[in-house]
């Protein structure tokens, strides 16, 4: 018998995980929105809206690092240029939310104004309009990346030079944006946002509501992907990360995988940087620099790889680091992150959840 | 009168909608009607002035279990890479039946008009269980948006099974396919490419690293494929391409040096030269 979607669905998670899922959305939708709005600030039990931005914004970093991974980890495709996604995604959103500062829809962003231009360039047409950015949210990387994706898979390009072509990308957009002319803001880019959808960007209900999307966004997208890895194309998908060749002469086209699994990766990217931007209040083209990109595939080998947990607790993991390092000793966060991936690689090349694993079995064999 | 109309939009073939992503995919089916399977005509590939095949010509009838024997270097792996669209001759005809033009055609495209190949190298998906190695190969729909919804029928596991059993891997079904030994993994092969129903196999030394005993079954087994479908075996294992007993072509410096029976073949006076000459 066939079994309905749904059901598949729900079975491509199991029990243990469904649970700690629940339970990470009971913390992130009620008890964190109760701990930050009914508590006062002296309470020790207060959280700040310091660590709401905080995780709000790792939130976000996990949802490119398990999109990374369905990529990397599964299809063996190592991408140098996943923050040109966010960032796009980013960019798309903080157009609306640029469009919300003023009182009049019409008025033109102020960056525009300076550079005096006397009406929006055509691209920014529509831009007043949530829907038109949602959509473009996910369109636009979806877009680039089909295009992208199509040539260098088409041409067959692997390994070591896709990667490179990743990063040129990502940096030849980065140039781009960095320029006034180009409409976005130039190196400043996006910023002093007052408004989404007509709330108040920076009052506590509409942060809270921002913090639960991201939640919520972050566990969909673990169901989907727990989904796509189980079903066939998620078995093809590692066949081709094994033996390509093989693959193809049994008769699938590994240019549509591919392709479909790295549009389907930017778009997971292009969501968390719309969910991005209005928590931090920022979208510039230091996004796209190479070493951003670099660092999404770190939280993926911390956390290990070809796993769905891991990435999420590498992205946990290396940015809580992070914040960290950078107050307490700012000189010296890139050497540790250097550190730490030479480590990883050497030592734990299946990541934490490969060092967790290990240490089950032993202490499973000694028991 | 709902219904039947829904049974009827069930009853539709799922790739339907996929098909504008591979749509040359459908080629003309395979006609042997003038008792042909694969037919080679004046095949040259040069890799940096190496020519690797030099006008080679080689027709095997439908049906028919061909041995191919030459020395190393002799071409045996280019000619399976034209037959199977990884290399593109640089003059020449390929052609399946009468109308599939194999130098037209990519990889995927020619696995499924109905070749299937055995590499060298047993390639199998070491970290797919036996049973997904089975269930990957199995002809089918393979485009994307099939393969996102796809499940398994009763009828296809009992072809997975059937396989298994053939095979002699049923016991080790659930296992990743890594674990098996070396002739397990060639008869795993083996299998995968009989999962894909293909009307011509093409076998590079299927029977490397096995014992004699599992020589002497996969030999059992080709003779008894042979006849419904048509198998081009490269093979040093003398007594194993004396077993299947077919006819066999020598290949030696990308051409044709000598074809027919065994026996002929050995006592050719060219053959010893290029296997004992030098």
């Amino acid at each position: 018998m066939r079994k309905p979607l749904v059901v598949r669905i729900l079975s491509s998670l199991d029990t243990r995980a469904w649970i700690a899922m629940a339970v990470f959305l009971g913390l992130a939708l009620a008890v964190v929105p109760v701990l930050h709005l009914a508590l006062p600030e002296e309470s020790p039990f207060h959280v700040s809206t310091y660590a709401i931005t905080l995780l709000g914004k790792i939130m976000c970093y996990a949802l490119v690092a398990v999109a990374m991974d369905l990529i990397w980890g599964y299809g063996g495709i190592l991408s140098l240029g996943h923050g040109l996604f966010f960032a796009l995604g980013g960019y798309a959103f903080g157009m609306y939310l640029m469009r919300q500062i003023g009182h009049d829809a019409a008025e033109l962003p102020a960056f525009m104004v300076f550079l005096d231009w006397k009406e929006l360039p055509w691209f920014w047409l529509g831009s007043d309009s949530f829907g038109w950015a949602a959509f473009l949210v996910m369109a636009l990387p979806a877009l680039v990346a089909f295009v992208f994706g199509y040539f260098a898979f088409r041409s067959r390009i692997k390994g070591v030079y896709f990667s490179i072509i990743t990063q040129a990308l990502t940096y030849a957009a980065m140039l781009l944006f960095f320029r006034n002319e180009t409409g976005f803001g130039g190196n400043n880019g996006f910023t002093d946002f007052k408004r989404v959808l007509g709330y108040g960007i920076t009052a506590p209900e509409t942060r809270l509501v921002l913090f639960g999307l991201t939640a919520l966004a972050l566990a969909a997208t673990l169901v989907f992907a727990a989904w796509l890895v189980k079903s066939k194309f998620g078995r093809v998908l590692t066949a081709i990360r094994d033996a390509e060749s093989r693959v193809m002469f049994i008769g699938y086209n590994p240019l549509w995988y591919k392709l479909g699994i790295w549009v389907v990766s930017a778009v997971l990217c292009g969501i968390a940087g719309a969910l991005y931007v209005p928590q931090v209040g920022i979208i510039n083209p230091s996004e796209m620099s190479p070493g951003n990109s670099i660092e999404i595939a770190i939280w993926v080998a911390v956390g290990g790889r070809g796993t769905l947990i891991g990435p999420i607790i590498g992205a946990f993991v290396v940015n809580l680091a992070k914040s960290w390092f950078t107050v307490s000793f700012p000189e010296y966060w890139l050497f540790f992150l250097g550190l730490l991936f030479i480590v990883v690689t050497l030592m734990l090349p299946q990541g934490l959840v490969g060092l967790w694993k290990k240490l089950m079995n032993k202490e499973g064999a000694a028991a | 009168m709902n219904a039947a109309i829904s049974h009827s939009l069930e009853g539709r073939p799922e790739g339907s909608h996929g098909a504008e992503q591979m749509g040359h995919l459908v080629t003309g089916g395979l006609d042997l009607s003038h008792g042909v399977a694969l037919y080679l005509e004046d095949i040259t590939v040069s890799f940096d002035g190496f020519r690797a095949l030099n006008q080679l010509n080689l027709t095997i009838d439908a049906g028919e279990l061909r041995c191919i024997i030459g020395p190393n270097g002799a071409g045996k792996t280019t000619m399976m890479d034209v037959i199977t669209g990884k290399t593109r001759p640089d003059a020449g005809k390929a052609f399946f039946g009468q109308t599939i033009d194999l130098t037209r055609l990519t990889e995927p495209e020619i696995a499924h008009a109905g070749i299937g190949r055995k590499f060298q190298k047993p390639t199998i998906f070491e970290r797919h269980t036996v049973f997904e190695n089975l269930e990957l190969a199995m002809k089918t729909d393979k485009r994307v948006w099939t393969s996102l919804f796809a499940w398994l029928s009763g009828e296809a596991r009992d072809r997975i099974a059937d396989t298994l059993r053939l095979i002699r891997l049923d016991k080790e079904a659930d296992r990743p396919a890594g674990l098996l030994s070396h002739g397990q993994k060639q008869w795993l092969e083996i299998g995968m490419l009989l999962m894909q129903e293909p009307r011509l196999l093409l076998l590079d030394e299927p029977v490397a690293g096995m014992t004699d005993d599992e020589t002497m079954r996969t030999a059992e087994l080709f003779v008894s494929l042979a006849g419904k479908h048509s198998l081009v075996v490269v093979e040093h294992d003398m007594a194993f391409v004396e077993k299947l007993g077919g006819k066999v072509t020598v290949l030696h410096e990308g051409s044709v040096l000598a074809e027919g029976d065994l026996a002929t073949v050995q006592n050719d006076q060219r053959v010893i030269e290029v296997y004992l000459g030098r």
